[in-house]
Formats: C-alpha cells, structure tokens, sequence
C-alpha cells in the first residue's frame, strides 16, 4: 500500500510535466512513460522516446529526475531511455488528444503495422484541429520537429501540423 | 551482456558499428542538402531524415559502448577515416539530387531488409531498437520511393540523370548486405537471425520489379570486395567536416 501510494505521487509529479516540445500535453499523456517503480533504494522510471533521434529526450530525462527526487522517496532518482516497449503514437492518452486537438495539432490516427508501407493509412487525410474538415491534404511527411508533418485544410485554409502516426 | 562469449561479443561488436556507421554516414551527407534542397519542403524532409538517421546512428553507437565500456561520443567522432565500417554505398558524394535520392531509395531498401531481420534478434535490446527504428523509417521508403517515381517520370534531362545515378551505384549497393567476418557467430547465436546473404537475396527481389519497370539499373547481386572498408577521398572529406566541432575542443560537453 505504501509502495502503491509512492508509486502515484511519482505519475502525479510527471502529470505536471510538460513535453518539451509541444507543452500543451504533459510526458504521461504523451504516453513517453512507460513504467514507474519505487522500493527503499531508488525511484526508477521508464522512458520511452517518441523518435529514437528525438534531441527533447534529455531535456525530458532532466526535468523528471528533478521533479521526482523533490518528492524525496528514495535517496535517489533513476530515469532509463527504452525501447521496451517501443512508444508508438496510440500511447497518447485521450486527454492529450483532446489538448493536441485544442493547441492547433491534428492527433495520430490509430499506428499501423510495420508490415509494408501503409502508405493510405499514413497518408489518409488527418482531419482540421480548427473546423474539423477532413478536406486537407498532407504537404509534407516532414515538419519542424522529427514527431510532426505538415498540412493545409481546404476549407478553413489554414496550414495545421499533425502528430505523426508511428 | 557479460552472458556473452568473447568471440560472439566482438562479432556483435562488428555488427553494430556497420549499423551505426552506415546510419551516421548516410546521416551526414544528406544533411548536406538543409539550406540547398530543390524546394523548401525537401529542405525540411532531408534535415528531418538526417536527424532521424544521426539518432538512429546514437542508439547504435550507445549499444556498443555499453557492449565494450567505452563512450559512444568517442566511438561515432573520434576515429580516423579508416576505422570506420560504413558500406562502400556511402562513399560516393552527395553529387546532385537524382543522385541522393537513388542512393537512398537503394540504401532504404536494403536497410529495411536488414531491419525486418534484426527486429528478430536474439540479442533484446537490438531487436527492440531495430523494431523501433522501423517505424520511422517507414516515413523514408515512402519518401524516397515517391522521389524515385517521380524522377523516373521526369523529362529527358531528369531521367538520364536518374539512369547515370543507378548505373554509376549498381556495382556497390550490395555493400550494405555484405557478409560481415564473424557472421558464422552470430548467426549460430541468433543475434543475425539469418545470413546477410540471405537478406540480400530478399532485398533483391524486392526492388528488381519496381527498377526493371521504371528502366533502372538493378544492383549486381555480388558485393564489392572491401565493401566495408578503403573508403577514398570522398569519405576522407567528409570525415574532416563531421569530426571538425569534435576536433577543435577535444572532450568538451556542452
């Protein structure tokens, strides 16, 4: 029980903090956190990045070992980068597609298989996070940051970004 | 990994730095093209795909410094030009558009083949990177291979440019899927799940049918030899520009 009850002051603390590169939505709702677990030693905390190249990771791994080492579970605070498991972009919760969606950003749609291209399930019309249109088109497969492409709404005419679906 | 034998450590060891250095590699030469790309939106995929390829290139270079106790700074940066692994594929220089872009759509290709491959690794941490990375290079094959069709449909002009850049690379694209020296030990391991031959073969048979039908060179079947190693001018070069930030404050953090 007291385990259990360190365990969720540790996910509260991440709740507050924010992706570096999109602050709208916090590291838990990014689903970048894989597992958290306490005992006497330390706290230790999977990190699981978006891209494996992604340059926020660190910025990320800083700022959860300074926000959990202050709730002073353990004497020390272990944040490890993993591929197990690989983040895939239905990590995001519902809440951070909700905010994504609220700060100008089309979430993912459901991840595809590795199996193949899928190019129609990635090229397949992300609808406007401002009007909701799905009259848009992809203009570029690469954006500002390695998680975001680039799109245009044919009816509300605005350029928008989209979460990539990985 | 101390579970590991020796042998089979420095064959793993082998692998990895051919999978990092041909991601660094490639990495660097197109990241060339941020500023000069022929249109903004490619000045924004090469800058992006580079990124992707140099993290890629990291991930690899931190498993084999957890692997051997050693710095995956000092491994990607602090060799001399021979000492790297890279596939004789990426010696050539970016050279001009239709040029990067068929040297891509041959390198993805084979990589994508060797990916499928190592996501079924013994060794765990290399099978969950290798299946990680899949993901996002998923977003490069259906870029470059968009490029390639394009081109391929292009004017005169375009094309024999197209043509020149995948007659001039058919003799060294193989080099990607060459059989590496301990590849016995780590097929017998289960690290490589099958032999480069192998995937090669596979790769092949992939691409044959989508070049034949576009009339592009299909890469000779057979590797070149040294297909790892002597890399030339062209790679002596380009080792000075990445290595130059390195080079001039030896052991800085920042």
């Amino acid at each position: 029980m007291v385990i259990a009850a360190a365990e969720q002051r540790v996910w509260d603390a991440l709740a507050g903090i924010p992706d570096p590169e999109i602050p709208a939505i916090s590291v838990v709702d990014l689903g970048v956190i894989g597992a958290v677990d306490v005992d006497a030693e330390r706290v230790h905390v999977d990190l699981l990045p978006t891209f494996v190249g992604c340059p926020a990771i660190e910025v990320m791994r800083q700022q959860i070992g300074e926000r959990v080492g202050a709730l002073a579970l353990a004497p020390r605070v272990e944040v490890v980068v993993t591929f197990d498991p690989p983040w895939t972009s239905d990590r995001i919760s519902a809440a951070g597609r909700d905010r994504l969606r609220a700060s100008g950003f089309a979430p993912p749609v459901a991840a595809p298989s590795v199996s193949g291209l899928d190019e129609l399930l990635v090229l397949a019309a992300a609808p406007c996070p401002y009007c909701g249109s799905r009259n848009t088109t992809m203009e570029n497969a690469f954006g500002p940051t390695l998680c975001r492409s680039i799109h245009h709404c044919a009816d509300c005419r605005q350029p928008f970004e989209q979460f990539k679906t990985l | 990994m101390s579970e590991l034998d020796a042998a089979t450590r420095d064959a793993l060891g082998e692998l990895l730095l051919a999978l990092a250095d041909d991601e660094l590699v490639i990495g660097y030469w197109d990241s060339e093209w941020t500023g000069i790309a022929p249109m903004l939106e490619e000045d924004v995929a090469m800058s992006s795909i580079s990124q992707d390829e140099i993290g890629h290139a990291a991930a690899l270079y931190g498993l084999l410094a957890e692997l051997t106790g050693t710095d995956a700074d000092a491994i990607a940066y602090g060799r001399e030009p021979d000492a790297y692994r890279h596939a004789r594929l990426l010696d050539h220089p970016r050279t001009d558009w239709a040029f990067t872009m068929a040297r891509r759509y041959l390198y993805e290709t084979a990589d994508a083949a060797r990916l499928e491959a190592l996501a079924r690794s013994s060794h765990a941490p290399l099978a969950q990177l290798a299946a990680k990375m899949r993901r996002e290079e998923r977003y490069h094959l259906m870029h470059v291979d968009a490029w390639v069709r394009r081109l391929a449909e292009g004017d005169d002009a375009t094309r024999e440019r197209l043509e020149a850049a995948f007659a001039r690379l058919a003799a060294d694209a193989a080099s990607v899927l060459a059989p590496l020296a301990a590849e016995d030990v780590l097929v017998g391991a289960g690290i490589l799940p099958e032999p480069m031959r192998t995937i090669r073969e596979r790769w092949l048979e992939a691409i044959t049918g989508p070049l034949e039908s576009r009339r592009l060179a299909v890469p000779s079947p057979t590797p070149p030899p040294d297909a790892r190693s002597s890399h030339g001018a062209d790679w002596a070069w380009l080792h000075g520009e990445m290595t130059m930030v390195s080079r001039s404050e030896v052991g800085a953090t920042w």
